[in-house]
């Protein structure tokens, strides 16, 4: 199934005085990668809690396949994107696949419990992420990455098509961050959309993804990396000096600061 | 049902039919305990006369077991079980295993309401009456606080309880500060302390009702209770309605306290206890700890409520016995999960 999102001149604002952003256009679908980059505090995240329609915009619209969202239930977004928050904050200790089989939830009624087959589908997902051994833990006692992992094995188990990623890569180690990286790319040549935010521009050139850029001015860029990504406005908008180059080897660019 | 998850499940099992078992032979035992007789064969005896069998009986222990016995009997496993499960319910929902049923002041809400009808002199019915009404307004009012106060998050929702149950304490002080010491105060401080010596027939049938519906729907809503546990924002991302969902659930766990304290009193802890009991024996996920919880609850409160009733010649209030018992066993309960709790 192919699911196409657009987001058409979406501004927001949590109290109607301040807009935290506005005029941010652009569209993803099924089999893309977009990268989310901005300077802190500048509404990355809100604008990813706008696409899972769990902040309404209080500007411009955001269309589903066509359908405006607006108009959609928190039910039917979520049968279509999945949300992978930065951080899971677990009050009890649900088993990792008690956990995981919760993401068929938008495909049951409210007073339905999962069956067979939706346990089957979570444990499906547990060994797409490749982890299926944690099954039976308690998914409060297991490393943040493979936290990370559990909570996108949900997504997947959730059958969304498009999966909204906050900072994926935030609280893990560096080999932990590559492995993420490699499972969105995989996900993407799978079929899935994928919408990430990252503080680390290197991964949009790792992931070759489409950028979505909120510069320091509230101005919005969106497109290729090639045509986006210029050491002015990464300098810029990381307000340190930052230089792409070219790697003999290993045939990529490499986004860096060049010293300290 | 779920492939290779047999060994929690078939556990599981074990533990619902041993306790059903437990409970039914539970409940037998408690039927032959008494002032009156201790004697198991004559209850056995009533009960088969009563089934159609042709035994001789002595009628005063027919009157005995029907009339005295079981309607408490049935009061105390209905309660332990109402208690129990709102205590599940709002840990879940409140994402803290440290919290109880009367959370949003729903104990001393009832307690003015029971207050209030002992000071004006009304019966035991009235002060059912009123002490469901004192403890079902006392949540209405915890949850309009954070409606006026424009933050409707749960935290809020936890610190309107805090704010309505302090006053509604004050409220009470004062009550018992104007009470006659003698009949009044004394009246009123047993109440708060619980019992059930004075239960009848038709206040079970009252209060059944509610305990039919809203423990059903309870049962039923257990999967949907998991995702609330994960917090607002991860339920909504899930497309769980969790202003209906969350407040169905309130309401029916407030219904299900409010219920059992109007004719019991308050009993502490069994409501806080119970559910860790449940959680330690087969984990965190609802569609198993509740209906565990219930049948624990209602284990733990036919024992409590028939050690009441015949350790000492005089009544115990429940609050003392499940005190001693409960907090104990909260204290075992924490080491035992101190690899779980941060």
């Amino acid at each position: 199934m192919s699911v196409q999102m657009q987001l058409e001149k979406v501004g927001f604002s949590y109290n109607g005085t301040r807009q935290i952003f506005s005029d941010i256009s652009f569209e993803v679908k099924t089999g893309q990668i977009v990268c989310l980059l901005g300077p802190n505090g500048i509404g990355k995240t809100t604008l990813l809690t706008c696409m899972a329609k769990l902040r309404e915009p209080n500007q411009g619209r955001i269309l589903i396949n066509g359908k405006d969202m607006t108009g959609l239930s928190t039910k039917d977004v979520a049968r279509v994107i999945g949300y992978v928050p930065q951080t899971l904050m677990p009050s009890f200790d649900f088993t990792v696949l008690d956990y995981v089989v919760t993401g068929s939830a938008p495909w049951l009624g409210t007073f339905e419990k999962p069956k067979a087959e939706h346990y089957e589908r979570a444990e499906q997902a547990l060994i797409q992420m490749e982890i299926d051994h944690l099954r039976d833990k308690p998914y409060t006692r297991i490393s943040t990455g493979e936290l990370q992992q559990v909570s996108i094995a949900r997504a997947i188990a959730q059958q969304s098509r498009l999966i909204l990623m906050d900072e994926p890569t935030a609280h893990l180690d560096h080999g932990n961050q590559i492995k993420v990286l490699r499972i969105v790319k995989n996900l993407a040549a799978e079929g899935y959309g994928i919408v990430l935010t990252t503080h680390n521009p290197d991964q949009v050139l790792l992931l070759e993804a489409m950028v979505a850029v909120i510069d320091r001015q509230a101005r919005f860029h969106f497109g290729e990396w090639q045509g986006i990504l210029t050491e002015k406005l990464l300098s810029d908008l990381y307000g340190v000096e930052m230089r792409l180059i070219e790697v003999e080897g290993i045939q990529r660019k490499l986004c860096v600061a060049p010293r300290l | 049902m779920k492939p290779k998850q047999n060994s929690v499940d078939n556990q599981y099992r074990q533990w619902l039919w041993l306790l059903s078992v437990l409970l039914f032979f539970g409940v037998f035992l408690s039927l032959s305990l008494g002032r009156y007789s201790n004697d198991p064969i004559k209850v056995l005896n009533v009960l088969l006369v009563r089934l159609g069998a042709n035994v001789n009986v002595d009628p005063a222990m027919d009157s005995i077991v029907f009339n005295v016995r079981l309607p408490r009997i049935l009061a105390s496993v209905m309660i332990g079980a109402m208690l129990s499960l709102s205590g599940a319910v709002y840990q879940s929902v409140f994402r803290n295993p440290l919290v109880s049923p009367d959370l949003l002041g729903v104990s001393s809400g009832a307690a003015v309401g029971a207050a209030g009808a002992i000071l004006l002199g009304a019966g035991l019915a009235t002060r059912q009456v009123f002490a469901f009404i004192g403890g079902m307004t006392a949540v209405l009012i915890t949850s309009m606080v954070p409606r006026l106060l424009r933050n409707r998050s749960n935290m809020m929702l936890v610190l309107s309880g805090i704010i309505v149950g302090g006053f509604l304490s004050s409220v009470l002080a004062i009550m018992k500060f104007v009470a006659e010491e003698q009949t009044e105060l004394s009246s009123i401080v047993f109440w708060q302390m619980g019992s059930l010596s004075s239960i009848l027939g038709r206040e079970l049938l009252a209060i059944l009702p509610v305990f039919l519906t809203c423990s059903s729907l309870l049962l039923m809503l257990s999967w949907r209770i998991n995702i609330l546990a994960f917090g607002d924002l991860e339920a909504r991302t899930l497309g769980v309605n969790v202003r209906q969902v969350r407040s169905i659930v309130i309401v029916c766990a407030s219904l299900l306290t409010a219920s059992a304290v109007s004719i019991s009193g308050t009993i502490g802890w069994i409501g806080l206890v119970v559910p860790h009991l449940g959680r330690l024996i087969v984990g965190s996920d609802n569609t198993r700890s509740m209906p565990l919880a219930v049948l624990i609850g209602s284990l733990f409160m036919l024992l409590i409520d028939t050690l009441a009733r015949t350790v000492s010649s005089v009544e115990v209030p429940l609050s003392i016995l499940t005190g001693f018992v409960g907090a104990p066993l909260y204290a075992f309960l924490l080491y035992k999960q101190k690899t779980r709790l941060d």
